[in-house]
């Protein structure tokens, strides 16, 4: 008996495995369900709709290739999307080649970021997380995270030692898990 | 296990990837035999991966939708690939983990680790190079093929009353290079498909040259398709053709057809 056709409720695993087969609509199910995640990282990080656009093509395009890459041992396909969206845009920003391979990444995420509501709750945790800290804490962690700034290059920024880019890096990461564990 | 206290920043930057130089080296010799720093450093990119989280609310345009169904259902299939976890691990960490319990010497791990990021960087590198210049070759196909003074340029209007439906193939006989844009094509039915035919100058049987289904537009491409050697071609035309079974000859409605050089 032929499958279903995929659907909002088809589980990230069962889209992959209709990928693998060829299924597009499984692909235009899964870009339905995360293309938004990995357009506005990609967004934040370049700060440029058409660069942004080329980055969520070509993540989509490298999933449709090679859906094999993906599987539940990897960790969370949203959290899993971020990260190599991430990846991705700050290699663009750096006019660099590609310095992971997707099929490299995993991910260990705790929170369950399969629906919607879900991912939701949890951003409003983290966002809560990043308003609580102290201003530098929460700039020299964005600016390694979606600027792909090294800690050397984010103490020539603003002109703080060494030490101090990296105290307020961990100690701001530190809050963020206490915060999602709560 | 606990985390290393003297390595508790160093691993929250490298997660980030924003450490360096000597620190780093130092920190990957020491993580190639420490199961639970490689935990932590784990965990970390997860908490990194959720401050994506907060740049939601853009959305994409409707137009990189398009263009991303477009592209897929315009490119070919490549073999489908085993599942990560059905492969041998390729992270180098486990593949380490033994080394380090022989406790035979941290100089061991250092060469065995560069040995091994070595082979990785030389595989990613023979990986897009070959990647690139494949689609470097696929580019200039098509160049050639659209620039060449002897390839056919063939119009396609609808077969029935309404205009709206057109189609252009570009065919080059010498390299079997065609390249078929189509627009205003109507929706198909269910488990129905579209396919091109290259009708041979010889007046041989219909040659099949792409299925395709069109975006929501009604647009579609098909680049090169699998097609014999040297076939001259007396006219294009699009079937609509069932999705499944045999596509050996045209057995459905004629939707578009060529009007020859």
């Amino acid at each position: 008996m032929p499958s279903a056709a995929p659907n909002a409720t088809t589980s990230d695993l069962g889209l992959v495995t209709a990928i693998r087969s060829g299924d597009q609509g499984a692909m235009a199910a899964l870009y339905d369900r995360y293309s938004s995640i990995v357009y506005s990282v990609s967004l934040r990080v370049l700060q440029d709709t058409g660069a942004a656009e080329d980055v969520l093509q070509d993540i989509f395009m490298q999933l449709w290739r090679n859906p094999g890459a993906f599987d539940a041992s990897r960790g969370n396909m949203a959290a899993w999307l971020a990260v190599i969206a991430r990846h991705r845009a700050i290699d663009a920003l750096r006019r660099r080649r590609p310095e992971n391979d997707i099929e490299d990444v995993i991910v260990s995420v705790e929170p369950d970021l399969a629906s919607e509501a879900d991912r939701s709750r949890t951003m409003d945790k983290v966002r809560g997380a990043l308003q609580t800290m102290p201003s530098l804490q929460r700039s020299a962690l964005e600016m390694a995270y979606f600027e792909g700034l090294t800690h050397s290059e984010i103490a020539e920024k603003t002109g703080e030692p060494l030490g101090t880019i990296k105290t307020r890096i961990r100690t701001g990461l530190t809050s963020l898990r206490r915060v999602l564990a709560a | 296990m606990s985390v290393h206290e003297q390595f508790a920043e160093d691993l929250a930057l490298y997660a980030l990837g924003s450490l360096d130089g000597a620190e780093r080296q130092t920190l990957e010799t020491h993580l190639a035999g420490c199961a639970s720093c490689r935990r932590e450093l784990e965990l970390l990119c997860g908490d990194l991966s959720l401050l994506s989280l907060t740049t939601a609310g853009p959305k994409p345009p409707a137009r990189a939708r398009q263009r991303l169904m477009s592209a897929i259902a315009n490119e070919p299939r490549l073999p489908v690939a085993v599942p990560a976890s059905e492969r041998r691990q390729r992270s180098w960490w486990p593949a380490l983990g033994w080394v380090a319990v022989t406790s035979l010497a941290l100089v061991c791990v250092g060469l065995l680790r560069q040995n091994s990021t070595l082979q990785q960087d030389v595989a990613s590198l023979r990986r897009q190079f070959t990647d690139q210049g494949s689609k470097l070759e696929q580019a200039n196909e098509v160049v050639a093929t659209m620039l060449d003074p002897e390839a056919q340029k063939i119009e396609l209007v609808a077969a029935g009353n309404k205009p709206q439906p057109r189609g252009k193939a570009i065919y080059q006989r010498r390299n079997r290079n065609l390249i078929f844009f189509a627009s205003n094509l109507p929706p198909l039915p269910a488990e129905k498909i579209y396919e091109l035919w290259l009708f041979p100058a010889n007046g041989g049987a219909p040659i099949a040259a792409g299925l395709f289904k069109p975006d929501a537009r009604g647009s579609a491409t098909v680049v090169n398709p699998p097609l014999p050697e040297g076939v001259a071609a007396k006219n294009f035309v699009v079937t609509v053709e069932p999705e499944s079974g045999s596509h050996e000859s045209p057995r459905g409605t004629a939707v578009i057809v060529g009007l020859g050089e």
